[in-house]
């Protein structure tokens, strides 16, 4: 089937491709233009592994298609740090040890700096809840909860 | 997946015409579709996005009345506080699907046309007595929506036909979603029961219940609301109504659980729905 020219804006860079209209936005991140720290867990939806921002909102990626992305702008993990120095929700995944095997993290991660964003003064019930679409599968709930409060202190404190 | 083509088209008409065709398949917010198509339960030859086209998404109040556009996200009617004030359990029923990111992708329009009876924004639609605008290259009509369905995954949808709109021109001063399900979020509904009601000197005015997951379609539980309305609402006359919602549905038993259970919490769930929908209209 014809590919379609789909303009995505990647982490502040352009990309203009051709891609068939069947690959998911996942698998032109990953597989296109080869920023493979978005993981692909479940492949449909439940698991949270995909997660990245598109236009300001978390989504899971593996749900989206490519060809419908276009003109919008997507930050994965690879594009949370700047400066050589990462973003806080990374640095307190890292402070707190919210990771084991660190396959759920990017999603994770990406997810809660959205939630952070929105709203750092959600309580810790409000957080776990928020991030139910998100599961990890080495089961570290509890230090990843303490990552999530803890960077959302920081961003509330520091601004 | 297997490979299709792919439309943008920028108008509804171009989309009727196109969605008219054999084995096309629309796209809305794709959370029911991609993963279809994935699971090679959906082998559409053509795939419309509706994203493109201008006005169908989006909120609008007028006045007392509210419009929701097809393609608005549910996380957006979630957040609605127009929706939230005046139709609660529609707010609370979007809610309850999926996980943020999900609902950030899902569309109100996607959730009614994939006609799941156990969509979890068809009770809270069906208890705002929700009109359903369509549109297609001839024209345009409405549809209540509890004339929408027809059966699991059927709607009156002719070929062509795309749901544009939902309008809710009734407020109630009370209404109330429960979902009854296992897991926090991320679980599909044993059942659905909304409940909405206006309140005049502690007699039921209007009242309204819809069901989800206990019928083919999503339904209303029009005996147990003919006992409620016009009167005082003692403990009485809600276990009686919601032994009528219980004796009116049809579930079925699955893998999720058994009809009996279906039916038994149909009934406290009715209930309870009704109570949580007056304690709101009397300002509790």
């Amino acid at each position: 089937m014809a590919k379609h020219p789909v303009k995505l804006t990647v982490n502040g860079d352009e990309h203009d491709l051709l891609i068939e209209p069947r690959k998911t936005l996942l698998a032109v991140l990953r597989d296109t233009i080869g920023l493979t720290g978005t993981k692909e867990g479940c492949s449909t939806g439940d698991c949270g592994a995909c997660t990245v921002i598109v236009d300001g909102k978390a989504v899971t990626s593996c749900m989206v298609l490519g060809v419908t992305a276009s003109g919008k702008e997507i930050t994965t993990i690879e594009g949370l740090a700047s400066d050589g120095e990462l973003h806080p929700v990374q640095q307190a995944f890292i402070d707190t040890g919210g990771y084991q095997c660190g396959f759920c993290t990017p999603g994770f991660i990406m997810a809660s700096k959205v939630l952070i964003d929105e709203n750092p003064d959600r309580s810790e019930e409000e957080f776990r809840h928020a991030l139910g679409g998100n599961i990890c599968r080495c089961t570290g709930y509890t230090k990843i909860l303490e990552a999530v409060l803890k960077a959302a202190e920081e961003i509330r404190t520091t601004g | 997946m297997k490979s299709f083509e792919f439309f943008e088209p920028t108008t509804l008409a171009e989309a009727s015409r196109l969605f008219a065709e054999e084995h096309a398949q629309l796209l809305a917010g794709g959370t029911d579709l991609v993963i279809g198509m994935k699971a090679y339960t959906e082998t559409p030859q053509s795939v419309i996005s509706l994203q493109r086209i201008p006005g169908l998404a989006g909120i609008t109040t007028y006045g007392d009345s509210i419009n929701i556009g097809a393609m608005t996200k549910v996380r957006e009617v979630e957040l609605s506080a127009d929706v939230q004030q005046h139709h609660t359990a529609l707010a609370e029923g979007a809610s309850e699907i999926g996980s943020i990111q999900i609902r950030n992708l899902a569309t109100i329009g996607g959730n009614i046309a994939h006609a799941s009876p156990a969509a979890d924004t068809v009770a809270g639609l069906l208890v705002a007595d929700a009109q359903v605008d369509i549109a297609s290259a001839d024209g345009e009509r409405s549809v209540p929506i509890n004339e929408l369905f027809t059966g699991p995954g059927q709607t009156v949808l002719a070929p062509g036909e795309i749901i544009t709109r939902f309008r809710l021109p009734k407020p109630a001063s009370g209404s109330h979603y429960i979902k009854h399900k296992i897991r926090e979020v991320m679980d599909l509904a044993f059942i659905g029961v909304a409940a909405a009601v206006n309140l005049d000197n502690g007699t039921i005015t209007d009242v309204r219940i819809g069901l989800a997951a206990v019928a083919p379609t999503p339904v209303r539980a029009t005996e147990a609301e003919n006992l409620l309305s016009g009167n005082a609402p003692t403990p009485e006359l809600l276990e009686e109504a919601g032994e009528a919602a219980a004796s009116g549905c049809s579930p079925i038993s699955d893998l999720r659980c058994s009809a009996e259970h279906r039916r038994e919490m149909v009934n406290i769930l009715t209930k309870r729905t009704v109570q949580n929908a007056l304690a709101r209209a009397s300002g509790e």
